[in-house]
């Protein structure tokens, strides 16, 4: 019997000994993050670096605003130390994700001290799509990851550094881009709702298609409306993606000369070997569809 | 100001002109077939077949992108195949045509949603797979107009066995041995004609355009040839008149299409001159020697 209690304790006092022994091991290792979709996982890989481990719950290629979350994103929330969300309502599934995955890691506002445009009546999430909102969401990060993980702070302190660099340079690679386009060309028709930080900071004007709907079928006034509106305003390329028929595209660039501009990526990168496989990328490969489209 | 109203739209813009001549091509190839399913009960197969054709087209797309040619030859292969083992096992068990169709069309449409899946992204399949009629490009007014023109080449050898199996299809078999051979040609040409119906008007509505003039000719005529003229051109008034509501308001074309011939299908069944409602409680004056 007291050799059974023993052996017990023994036991015991080994269990104990590994999880104290893990625990510290595990903070000193590398923390997991879980974002919540492409576009700020890569912001936030730029930042956390080596120390961070950043997961997506929407990942390359899909809809931010329609995601239905999986048990396995639940699974991912509660496993996580800190969740980093962009805000501005872009996430409406994400807060009761978080209450029933019973995880009680902080939730960061990535966009926090944004100056938010209006869309509607609701605020316009898509604020990435600034350069400098990005600046913003790197620093908001950074401080995030410091706060969770104080011990590797220099190194986030560092990445964060390197990485604004980075973003200091792609800015300005914009606004030379934009630059080149003639004034009177910097126009464009196009049915995403996702780039009006774009054209505050940069000044190039997203008319939006007349009385489209992008949800719905178009009627042939629709298309008819879009045509003159075209030919009136005498705009140099479309960008209408989501005019759900590409050949419906085609008619419309046929009937009134407007170029067809290429894809734009607004919501979500592309996978490893698309256009657009990080937010840098995918910001090089908007300013080189937007000035191949209007230039001369 | 009727000009305007009527006229104008077609004048001005060329994918109106296209629209409109996607929907005569349309109309010449799908009401006759149309005339046909419904002499030989089949209104409803052509739903079915629209089915049975999806999943085709979508492999198509999934091997070769957004390729018109791809996803029709999918499209082709796949309702032939599903009307050929319904047909098949029809004739040889005692299982009844309807419930067969039914069984190798949910077949179909299972392994399509499943290939479908498999690929796995967010686009709607459904939006990038079918266009509507206002995205009539060179490519797809060709594709209709060569089924419409293979449809009527072919109707016009097949016919006389395919109207005499609509009547009386004991005594076919006694006299000759077209009958078979002539319903599989029909399915196909079924199949050729839903095709065209994808791409003009997507495909929930595919079907519209066959089913919906033979309906209203049924009530206008009680001669096949009379009964294909009157539903060629209650498909082609639709098509006008349906484009034109499109235009002035704003509904979509291709239910707006549908729903033109969908009145002109009530205007029929009340005063057509055959069986109409009224007529009946009406009867003209008896002939009388």
């Amino acid at each position: 019997m007291k050799s059974m209690r023993q052996t017990c304790g023994v036991l015991l006092g080994a269990l104990a000994a590994t999880l104290i022994a893990n625990i510290p091991l595990k903070a000193h290792d590398k923390i997991d993050v879980v974002a919540s979709f492409s576009i700020l996982g890569d912001v936030a890989r730029n930042v956390g670096g080596e120390r961070a481990i950043i997961t997506t719950l929407v990942g390359a290629n899909s809809d931010v605003h329609v995601y239905t979350p999986a048990p396995s994103d639940a699974k991912k929330i509660a496993d996580a130390k800190l969740v980093l969300v962009n805000g501005l309502g872009l996430e409406g599934w994400l807060e009761r994700l978080v209450q029933s995955s019973g995880s009680k890691a902080p939730i960061v506002v990535a966009s926090n001290g944004i100056a938010a445009r209006r869309l509607g009546s609701h605020a316009d999430p898509h604020a990435w799509q600034s350069v400098a909102n990005a600046k913003i969401y790197v620093a908001n990060i950074r401080d995030a990851l410091m706060a969770a993980d104080p011990p590797a702070a220099t190194a986030y302190r560092a990445n964060a550094d390197a990485y604004l660099a980075k973003l200091d340079a792609l800015g300005a690679e914009v606004r030379a881009a934009i630059a080149s386009i003639p004034e009177a060309r910097r126009k464009v028709i196009s049915s995403h709702n996702a780039f009006g930080y774009f054209a505050d900071a940069y000044g190039i004007a997203f008319i939006a298609p007349q009385g489209v709907s992008t949800e719905s079928e178009a009627s042939a006034r629709d298309i008819a409306a879009i045509i003159t509106q075209i030919r009136s305003a005498k705009i140099p390329a479309v960008f209408l993606e989501n005019v759900s028929d590409p050949r419906l595209m085609r008619r419309i660039s046929a009937e009134t000369g407007a170029r067809i501009g290429g894809t734009l990526y607004s919501d979500s990168l592309t996978g490893e070997n698309g256009d657009a496989p990080t937010y840098i990328d995918m910001v090089r490969h908007n300013i080189k569809a937007l000035t191949g489209a209007l230039a001369d | 100001m009727i000009y305007d109203a009527l006229i104008a739209p077609f004048t001005e813009f060329e994918f109106m002109r296209r629209a409109l001549a996607g929907a005569i091509a349309l109309a010449l190839g799908g009401a006759p077939i149309g005339v046909f399913l419904m002499l030989r009960r089949m209104s409803l197969v052509g739903d079915a077949m629209a089915h049975a054709i999806l999943p085709g087209a979508a492999v198509g797309f999934l091997l070769s992108g957004l390729n018109l040619f791809a996803m029709t030859f999918g499209g082709l292969i796949a309702g032939f195949a599903v009307a050929l083992l319904a047909g098949l096992v029809s004739r040889t068990t005692e299982l009844k045509e309807d419930a067969s169709l039914a069984a190798f069309y949910l077949m179909s449409l299972a392994l399509g949603v499943t290939i479908v899946s498999i690929k796995g992204t967010n686009i709607d399949l459904l939006h990038v797979l079918f266009g509507n009629i206002l995205a009539m490009d060179d490519q797809t007014l060709l594709v209709i107009a060569v089924n419409a023109t293979i449809t009527l080449i072919v109707l016009a050898v097949i016919w006389r066995p395919l109207v005499i199996e609509c009547v009386d299809p004991v005594f076919l078999r006694t006299v000759s041995r077209a009958g078979a051979p002539a319903h599989l040609a029909f399915l196909a040409l079924v199949v050729i004609n839903l095709v065209n119906g994808f791409h003009a008007l997507g495909t929930l509505l595919a079907v519209g355009l066959m089913i919906l003039p033979a309906a209203i000719a049924k009530f206008w005529s009680r001669d096949i040839t009379g009964m294909m003229c009157i539903a060629v051109a209650s498909a082609i008034v639709s098509g006008y008149a349906g484009l034109v509501l499109s235009f002035q308001t704003k509904v979509p074309s291709g239910p707006a299409i549908i729903l033109v011939a969908a009145l002109l299908y009530v205007f029929s069944v009340l005063f057509g001159n055959v069986s109409g409602l009224v007529r009946q409680i009406f009867p003209g004056r008896h002939l009388e020697a």
